[in-house]
């Protein structure tokens, strides 16, 4: 009976382990002290943290990927909510038509998408230019927003917006005063989830970046293939110390959208 | 163009409302949608589609380019290739998924830590999780060191650069989208069905066969499809893992546009666009399949 219980629990155990342990060992790597891939590492140091915050070849990029990603979550956010506001009031067939078309990015294969861009835009010279990278990764990143203030809305209880309208609330009011503050959460959570899109995207910005707009994951894809040092697991790892930490906010916005979901039922 | 804006006159005039009053119940919810439609269509739909065109009418009105495509070899490699991998990846991923999602599910305190074993990797990008696979698989990596140490092998082995690589670093970025929608479907199977076919005596091991896997195919389904669509799209793993010969057709597509060879890589695009397209509408007919695209919001 033992063996029954412990030989699964073992499986489990590795197969979790299989997907943890990469991430230790960048985690790890970033630390050594060596100058080239090896783990363990011999000794610990922060030389490859020196390596990236002193290099303006990573820093540079750096800042221009978190500039794109802000401005993709400013432009997805509002697009995305607003649509979002839409869709649930459409029409049946119209609501699969415009659905189709904005969560579409979601399934089509991303090369695709990058080519097809890339295409469009080198004709009006918009390529190497931030600009068109912002416009780019909104495509990909909307999706989260609207199914993420999708589900936030699905999960309203209707009352509360006709009991306002009934008292006498004008309808800006009422989405003021009672819709917004309601789906704020799934808003935000949508919003972490296109900055996380568009920091981390490169297949778009390997045929977009040019010359002129070299983000932090396409410097990190001309790294790898001339020199592999550890400066790669140092950026790899703050950007899953800047995941890890979006994630966790994710998590406790959507907690609280599901106390005010509760609190709404019981209403 | 003229008469089009005329009402167009009902034979049966039952409703005593103008037949094209729009109340603003309709006009707002349309105006809500227009600025992301409008959008998409400009800088998605418009660009992606002008783009496939080229693969028809270059020069003029042709279909010479899949004529081409019939008779070459590099692409029916590389297709070849791509759907190997997705049917590896697959059956990699429903392996190890299936037991971590029933853990996930039946596990009591340790769910949360599951959840977020799951969940870190799935956020973490795909360049940095195929990064590590590239320092574990090394020539002087963790795997050929230990094993050198042990005295297993007497020199390293060539893991790097081969499809082997591919497939598991793909098995291990595409595992969660596995998981989750398994643990969805054996989450949502009544408990009492388990425990009515125990009390019937019914061993653990024939109450999973014959209870809870059946009724956890549809998650399986969801799941398999969701992982499959998602590797024929690969690019950057099989790049960084895969040796020169394991192309994808992704990677033969970046290949072709910069060499400026738009006709064939729309041609590409078309074939890999149409072929994921096609796989979802079957698997579209399935039970319970509807709910893989919400699980895609990852």
């Amino acid at each position: 009976m033992k063996v029954a219980r412990l030989l699964p629990q073992s499986v489990v155990g590795l197969i979790l382990l299989f997907l943890a342990f990469p991430m230790v060992v960048v985690f790890a790597v970033s630390f050594s002290s060596a100058n080239y891939l090896t783990f363990p590492p011999p000794a610990l140091g922060l030389k490859w943290y020196r390596a990236y915050f002193g290099s303006e070849n990573w820093l540079n990029p750096t800042w221009l990927s978190l500039w794109v990603a802000a401005a993709v979550v400013v432009l997805s956010t509002i697009l995305g909510t607003l649509a979002a506001l839409g869709i649930a009031r459409l029409p049946r067939a119209l609501k699969v038509l415009v659905s189709g078309l904005i969560l579409s990015p979601m399934i089509v294969p991303v090369i695709v998408v990058a080519i097809g861009v890339y295409y469009a835009f080198s004709k009006y010279g918009l390529v190497g230019q931030p600009i068109a990278l912002v416009l780019a990764h909104t495509c990909l990143a909307v999706p989260f927003v609207v199914t993420s203030v999708t589900a936030t809305l699905a999960g309203i209880d209707p009352r509360l917006e006709q009991a306002a309208l009934s008292l006498g609330a004008s309808p800006r009011g009422t989405f003021f005063q009672i819709t917004l503050p309601l789906i704020r959460p799934g808003i935000l959570v949508g919003a972490l989830f296109a900055f996380i899109t568009s920091f981390d995207e490169l297949i778009v910005a390997l045929f977009l970046s040019g010359q002129g707009a070299v983000t932090l994951p396409r410097r990190m894809w001309e790294d790898l293939r001339y020199a592999i040092d550890p400066t790669i697991a140092a950026v790899s790892t703050l950007t899953i110390v800047l995941t890890a930490v979006l994630l966790g906010t994710a998590h406790l916005l959507r907690r609280r959208a599901e106390q005010t979901r509760t609190l709404t039922a019981s209403s | 163009m003229s008469d089009l804006a005329q009402p167009v006159p009902l034979s049966v005039p039952v409703r005593t409302a103008p037949a094209f009053a729009v109340t603003s119940r309709q006009v707002v919810p349309l105006l809500l949608v227009a600025p992301l439609v409008l959008y998409m269509v400009v800088l998605y739909a418009l660009p992606v589609a002008s783009m496939l065109l080229r693969s028809i009418n270059e020069p003029g009105w042709t279909l010479q380019h899949y004529r081409d495509l019939m008779t070459d070899s590099v692409f029916f490699n590389t297709l070849s290739n791509t759907l190997y991998t997705a049917v590896i990846v697959t059956l990699g991923t429903l392996v190890l998924g299936y037991p971590v999602a029933l853990a996930l599910v039946r596990a009591k305190r340790l769910a949360p830590l599951i959840l977020v074993i799951v969940l870190l990797p799935f956020w973490t990008s795909v360049l940095v999780r195929s990064y590590a696979w590239m320092v574990l698989l090394g020539r002087h990596g963790l795997i050929n060191e230990a094993l050198l140490a042990s005295e297993l092998i007497d020199r390293p082995l060539r893991l790097l650069n081969t499809p082997l690589a591919v497939q598991i670093g793909m098995i291990h970025i595409l595992l969660p989208y596995m998981i989750l929608p398994v643990a969805n479907a054996l989450r949502q199977i009544d408990p009492s069905l388990a425990r009515a076919a125990a009390g019937l005596g019914s061993p653990p091991w024939r109450t999973f066969l014959q209870v809870t896997l059946p009724l956890s195919i549809p998650g399986v389904a969801a799941g398999a499809l969701l992982v499959f669509v998602l590797s024929l799209g690969f690019y950057i793993t099989p790049a960084m893992l895969g040796g020169p010969r394991d192309i994808t057709l992704s990677m033969l597509i970046a290949n072709q546009v910069d060499q400026l060879n738009w006709a064939y890589a729309a041609c590409l695009s078309t074939v890999l666009l149409v072929t994921a397209l096609i796989i979802i509408a079957l698997c579209r007919r399935l039970p319970g399949i509807g709910n893989a695209f919400k699980m895609s919001a990852r």
